[in-house]
């Protein structure tokens, strides 16, 4: 039986590398790896997962250098030789081994102001939104974002700009921004604005290399670049 | 945690870091090339005096190469441009290529001129 | 940082507003002097090459430049346009790389955008002005 030395990220921020030895199957994801070790070499492990097929973004972390999601990466896929490197999400606070802390995350989410606020009430009619129009076709770009934070985990304005929002936060208020039923526009453009925000990004494009999901992230945020510099101009930043 | 090469290895992270560092080699360069001219402030003889220095060929090898960074940082630029202002396609990996091709062009022009 | 409960690092609660108008015009200044240099660059860059076949002694260059005035003007726009886009590049390397984010980066930057302006100018009046 073939054996793989895998490397796993053990401690906090500080800490180090351990191996493990795992039998190598022949249909074999990173997840079922680092459950293995778990089951039946070392219970002290602790990681995140959920749905284990790929909907929840529970299980992303990095693998080899970059970020994924283990349910959905196969080993054969990232083994290099017989060896695979496990460590946390980039980017995020190390709560222990593979468990990061995504409060940040959120919360620069919600400071994006990444939240619909309605521009109607309950007395309104339908709002009526042609699934063709421009907008709506940009929104649909971006909305099956999960909140899985492998963009953010890859994305290196992050890691030189602890204030950056992030390519998730961003690429959220771009949706919202183009959704016809939302009244907050002028504040979330003010608040995706400034090196905290969408004029942070150099286009180094690693969160839509890495989306699982195929949302380019940069595609959004040269959106509200243009939305922002339009309001600006207007005077309505 | 922090990422390492691993994570940057793709067309666009490459494509930044060339456009940043060419950047920053065309700033410091500028202003000795604004002090190189201001020379013919004191004569066309001083400016003589600078061309001919220019005329070695580790100089003139240097030439080249300073032409090759703005070749590339404006072809960079334009990438970025289409990026920020155009309709999002899935040809930018193709633009990439283009804006990488024009620069080894206009340097090799510049190298065969020499 | 530390483990599990503080884990979590408060970002600073800096006021988006004014940071957030400041931060776009710069944006808009950038992206509209990188326009007028992708010209001015072209334009550069096609004379640099007739220049190597034309002659590049200090008399050659010199009886092609001075006295005109056409191309005086157009130079100047390049310094106005590289004073402009080459500091507010250089800044976003300063923050990133250097982790320089203070009001004193916004001072030397400015400084160095006239200084920019001052000596291209003065560069392109050695090379033009008869």
């Amino acid at each position: 039986m073939d054996m793989l030395q895998v490397s796993v990220w053990r401690g906090a921020e500080v800490g180090g590398y351990r191996t493990y030895e795992v039998p190598r199957q022949e249909s074999q994801s990173v997840l079922d790896v680092v459950t293995y070790i778990q089951r039946y070499i070392d219970p002290t492990l602790s990681y995140r997962f959920a749905c284990r097929v790929g909907m929840c973004g529970a299980c992303a972390m990095t693998v080899n250098g970059v970020a994924r999601w283990t349910c959905r990466t196969h080993v054969s896929k990232v083994v290099k030789g017989n060896a695979i490197q496990i460590a946390p999400l980039a980017n995020l606070p190390v709560v222990k081994d593979l468990v990061t802390d995504m409060r940040g995350f959120f919360d620069k989410w919600a400071r994006a102001l990444g939240r619909f606020v309605s521009n109607a009430t309950r007395k309104d009619d339908f709002a009526k939104v042609a699934s063709d129009s421009p907008e709506r076709i940009a929104a649909n770009a971006g909305i099956e974002c999960i909140g899985c934070g492998v963009c953010y985990a890859s994305c290196d304005v992050v890691s030189w700009n602890p204030d950056y929002l992030g390519p998730a936060a961003l690429n959220r208020a771009w949706t919202l921004v183009n959704d016809v039923r939302d009244g907050a526009r002028r504040e979330r453009l003010a608040a995706v604005a400034g090196d905290a925000g969408c004029h942070a990004c150099h286009t180094h494009m690693s969160c839509s290399e890495r989306c699982p999901k195929d949302i380019t992230p940069t595609a959004s945020i040269a959106g509200l670049k243009r939305a922002v510099a339009t309001a600006a101009l207007k005077g309505e930043l | 945690m922090k990422n390492d090469y691993r994570a940057r290895n793709h067309p666009a992270w490459w494509a930044f870091l060339v456009h940043r560092l060419s950047g920053l080699a065309l700033t410091l360069f500028l202003p000795f090339h604004f002090w190189a001219l201001g020379q013919a402030l004191q004569g066309e003889a001083r400016l003589d005096t600078l061309l001919r220095w220019t005329q070695q060929p580790l100089v003139k090898f240097a030439e080249a190469g300073l032409v090759l960074l703005l070749a590339a940082h404006l072809a960079g630029g334009l990438r970025l441009l289409a990026l920020e202002f155009l309709p999002w396609r899935g040809w930018q990996k193709s633009l990439l290529a283009w804006a990488a091709g024009a620069a080894i062009a206009a340097g090799l022009a510049f190298a065969l001129v020499l | 940082m530390s483990s599990a409960g503080q884990g979590y690092a408060a970002v600073s609660d800096a006021a988006p507003g004014s940071a957030a108008k400041f931060e776009t015009w710069l944006w808009i200044a950038q992206r509209a002097s990188a326009a007028v240099l992708a010209l001015c660059v072209l334009v550069h860059l096609a004379t640099i090459i007739y220049a190597v076949h034309h002659g590049l002694t200090g008399a050659a260059i010199l009886a092609r430049t001075r006295g005109n005035v056409g191309a005086l003007a157009f130079y100047a726009l390049y310094v106005l346009a590289i004073a402009v886009h080459a500091p507010i590049g250089l800044r976003a390397l300063c923050q990133e790389w250097l982790g320089w984010r203070n009001n004193a980066l916004n001072w030397v930057i400015g400084a160095l955008a006239l200084a920019l302006f001052i000596f291209g100018l003065r560069a392109g009046a050695a090379v033009f002005l008869a």
